[in-house]
């Protein structure tokens, strides 16, 4: 029955306010483990991946495995060759298109952006009438050197204005809002092993519905080196004894909620065993990256940074996803809240970029940049921008081709009828592209229709 | 009567217990065992009509024993509400408000005042189990919420479509039904009109509809045409066909874990629409329902666990740690991630699990044993028994049992041997077992 209700037309809370992680997350045990950063300083490859990533996974899926058979799996595919990587980073809220290359070329910007054109600065070199936001001078600085592809009007015919349906249209990779799989989840489905949860990772507090899978394990990791467990007047033996005791709470329940909070206590075990090498008393971090990365609150550009030498230590990943800082659901006082969020996004991956290159590893990861859609191309009256249709997005790395993909349709004829940009280069297209160019699968096992879509040339 | 089927199985101390933590925040003592007395019917009514408020115990303190200012100290005003919850008499009251807080979720990270916030609280509060037409009313010209949602950036010279998408989307119609995009701008526009200034050092103030800046014109909203104004908006939301079925299922869902059955669904339906709107009926009706006593569990969220455990031990508010720790948990009063609310799907998870972990922690701290001085059985059988009795004889599954058992005699069999371990242990072991059981996963649903 309560299958039924997260797939019936009806809204079941779930289904209505978070549908795109509740239904994307189906299936799936909730949450699992957290997080080390390679704590790697000093520990070789083999130690960092059996004290470390292996141990201290989130696992979703596939939990029938022991953590010791994901160690041997994440073993075995890292003495493989490196794969390459694609990194998702999702834009929350629906970012304003329009400001981040801004149609200051184009005769109706400035009257539909009276009070928020933006004016000046470098212009795109594939299309005079486009500038980069200020912010954006770190993408900005790469698209130079051809190492970003710029989409100007990206999207999908029919449009949906509502955040959490058009955000699960991109998350599953289809316009439908029955599919329950991410669709980097059904890519990991196709080529994944049932045995390495690193084949994709989620930067974050937990699972990016992007990568849910319907069979084989990912990993949700976020913050290292406190996960701690402590009593009142319970000390030594005895707590040693307590907090061997909770991991015994598990184990098939017919309740699915006392299912549930067994489960979770079974991995918070699982996990609090396997990071107790990484708790360290002086709280030093083991990651030493060789460029300097944004100094930041928040924890984007450390992500990066532990990512980048994750990578470096040749684990064996595949797909991952971070969400950008920022707020982008901008309806009011836009320019400010737009431009901290974009400039800390830019600078951090501008950074990543430099790291990967330092480490000899550029060619081996692209960045796909991408939010839930643009926003409305007539400004509202409180310096901000409603819902709109096609936005922008990125792929940035050093294989891609730096050749647009779609143009920007311009503002006399390329609106709709709610005035909201038309696209003209399809997310799903670019999907499948990315499917077949980069991750080397037939896209038509993991988009739906996937035929139907013409596919861009990304690579060089 | 209603038509909407009704529990009529054993209703014992069992029953009430569930009835306490899905309708309230668990039992006190012996709130179950009482309330078993009255019988399913007037148990379910003395909670829907529970008259005045009387808090049950001391007043809240900060930890110098200072009163709280939740208008004003950072985080006070989480402990302000989860301190009501602990000692109301109105139980009901206050989980009706904590579902309206995550239906119209309104986060004080864009409102940014804490006054404004809590003044939202107290209308949820006082209207919560009355007209859902007259709340969706009183919340459309809230402060918090027009901050919240740009309702006051929203005039006849730009309309900000914010509010009124998420009128229809999230507050009343669903995703996608029953409403077109034009019947958002046109929503929108009827909308117009509400202002408010901003004075320095003082914030945002001087709410008001001002008709100078609504749109006038006529607007048609799901093909019904008028000069409409904000009130015309929510009746016609509340009114459309499309908005019962979406009410029911949404109430629905905040009690039972899962959907209500077509003829259910259509009977709550039926009784909300010729109730003329009113929300006690149906939330009375889901109260007496057969699928809340014989349906599964529901996983606590953060803060009806921690009320859950203040009120099981029947401790008051003297620290105002319990801000963090929820957060920790995933749920800060106040600061729902999102205007779509907390996801009541995924409260567990293994960082979300750590937070209550600590929660349980700070609960017991008083009633922690010194090892150096209390006495306990260095007997394994009676220290569970003990343990368990501390709690007040939750039934614990095989499992927990086990869980707990092997602890016990695994720590009692460390201190054979040596005296001072033989006297120290058993009270240590005392506390780790009630901790323990504080984060079974008996405790952690309900």
């Amino acid at each position: 029955m309560s299958d039924d209700c997260l797939h019936c037309n009806g809204l079941s809370r779930s289904r209505l306010l978070h549908k795109a992680i509740a239904e994307a997350g189906r299936g799936l045990p909730a949450i699992e483990p957290g997080m080390p950063m390679p704590a790697g300083t000093g520990l070789s490859r083999r130690r960092f991946l059996a004290h470390g990533l292996g141990a201290a996974l989130a696992v979703y899926g596939a939990s029938r495995l022991g953590l010791s058979a994901f160690e041997e799996g994440i073993a075995a595919a890292a003495s493989g060759a490196p794969q390459k990587v694609l990194v998702s980073v999702f834009l929350e809220g629906g970012a304003d298109g329009m400001s981040v290359l801004s149609p200051q070329g184009d005769p109706l910007y400035k009257k539909l952006r009276p009070t928020l054109a933006l004016s000046g600065g470098t212009p795109l070199a594939e299309d005079g009438r486009l500038f980069w936001h200020p912010a954006t001078s770190g993408i900005a600085q790469l698209y130079g050197e051809h190492k970003v592809t710029v989409m100007p009007a990206i999207g999908y015919t029919h449009p949906d204005q509502s955040h959490f349906t058009s955000r699960h249209y991109w998350e599953v990779g289809a316009t439908s809002t029955q599919l329950n799989t991410g669709w980097l989840g059904r890519y990991l489905d196709a080529v994944g092993t049932l045995d390495n949860p690193l084949q994709g990772v989620s930067f974050d507090d937990s699972l990016a519905p992007t990568l849910a899978t319907a069979k084989v394990p990912v990993a949700a990791i976020t913050a290292p080196d406190q996960y701690d467990f402590g009593s009142n007047r319970v000390w030594g033996e005895v707590e040693e004894r307590m907090l061997e005791a909770f991991g015994l709470f598990g184990g098939q329940a017919t309740d699915p909620a006392l299912h549930t909070a067994g489960n979770v206590a079974v991995q918070v075990d699982r996990l609090r065993r396997q990071l107790l090498p990484f708790r360290s008393a002086d709280g030093t971090s083991g990651i030493q990256s060789p460029v300097t990365y944004p100094k930041s609150s928040d924890p984007f550009p450390s992500k990066l940074a532990g990512l980048a030498a994750m990578l470096a230590a040749n684990l064996p990943m595949r797909v991952v996803a971070l969400s950008a800082p920022g707020e982008y659901d901008t309806h009011s006082n836009e320019p400010g809240a737009l431009a901290q969020g974009l400039q800390l996004t830019s600078d951090s991956l501008l950074a990543f970029q430099r790291d990967l290159e330092a480490r000899g590893i550029a060619d081996r990861v692209l960045v796909h940049v991408w939010s839930e859609f643009g926003r409305r191309a007539q400004e509202n009256g409180s310096a901000g921008t409603d819902h709109g249709a096609a936005g922008t997005g990125f792929l940035i790395g050093t294989r891609v081709k730096g050749q647009m993909i779609g143009e920007f349709p311009g503002l006399q004829s390329g609106l709709d009828d709610d005035g909201n940009l038309v696209e003209t280069a399809d997310f799903r297209a670019v999907y499948a592209a990315l499917l077949e160019q980069w991750l080397g699968v037939d896209a038509g096992r993991v988009i739906p229709g996937a035929s139907a879509f013409q596919r861009p040339g990304l690579i060089a | 009567m209603s038509g909407v089927a009704a529990y009529r199985g054993h209703f014992g101390s069992v029953q009430a217990e569930r009835l306490l933590w899905r309708a309230g925040f668990g039992p006190r003592a012996n709130e179950a065992d009482e309330l078993a007395k009255l019988g399913l019917d007037d148990a379910v009514h003395s909670l829907v009509y529970p008259g005045r408020e009387k808090f049950v115990g001391p007043q809240p303190h900060d930890d110098k024993g200072r009163p709280l200012a939740p208008y004003d100290a950072w985080g006070q005003d989480h402990i302000w509400w989860l301190d009501r919850m602990v000692r109301t008499s109105r139980p009901l009251v206050e989980r009706m408000t904590l579902v309206w807080h995550d239906w119209f979720a309104t986060s004080n990270q864009g409102v940014g005042s804490q006054r404004l916030m809590i003044n939202q609280n107290d209308l949820f509060r006082e209207h919560g189990l009355g007209s859902f037409h007259e709340l969706l009313n009183r919340v459309t010209e809230d402060p918090a919420m027009l901050l919240w949602l740009n309702g006051t950036d929203n005039s006849r010279y730009s309309p900000n479509e914010n509010y009124g998408r998420e009128m229809m989307e999230l507050f009343t119609l669903g995703a996608g039904r029953g409403y077109t995009e034009l019947d958002v701008r046109q929503n929108a526009r009827a909308l117009t009109g509400f202002r408010n200034d901003w004075k320095p050092n003082v914030g945002d103030v001087n709410f008001r509809f001002d008709t100078k800046y609504h749109d006038p014109g006529t607007k048609t909203i799901f093909h019904k045409t008028g000069k409409f104004t904000w009130k015309d908006s929510c009746r016609l939301c509340v009114t459309h066909p499309d908005h019962p079925s979406f009410f029911v299922q949404k109430l629905w869902s905040y009690f039972v874990p899962t959907a209500p059955d077509a003829a259910t669904a259509r009977s709550l339906q039926q009784l909300y629409v010729q109730g003329k709107y009113e929300i006690r009926p149906v939330v009375s009706a889901i109260l007496r329902h057969p699928a809340l006593y014989e349906g599964p569990r529901m996983v606590k969220s953060p803060v009806l666990y921690t009320a859950g455990l203040l009120r099981r031990l029947g401790r008051p508010i003297d620290t105002t740690a319990w801000t963090w720790l929820d957060s920790m948990a995933g749920q800060q009063l106040f600061y729902p991630p999102n205007v779509g609310g907390w996801d009541d799907t995924r409260w567990l998870d293994t960082a979300t699990w750590r937070g209550r972990w600590w929660i349980a922690q700070y609960a017991l701290d008083p009633y922690a044993l010194d090892p150096g001085k209390a006495k306990q059985p260095d007997d394994a059988q009676k220290l569970v028994h003990d343990a368990i009795g501390f709690w007040r004889e939750p039934p614990l599954g095989v499992r927990t049992l086990n869980a707990l058992q092997t602890f016990t005699r695994n720590a009692v069999a460390d201190a054979k041997g040596q005296k001072w371990k033989q006297q120290q242990y058993p009270p240590m072991i005392q506390n780790g077992l009630r901790h323990l059981i504080a984060v079974s996963p008996e405790f952690q649903a309900a």
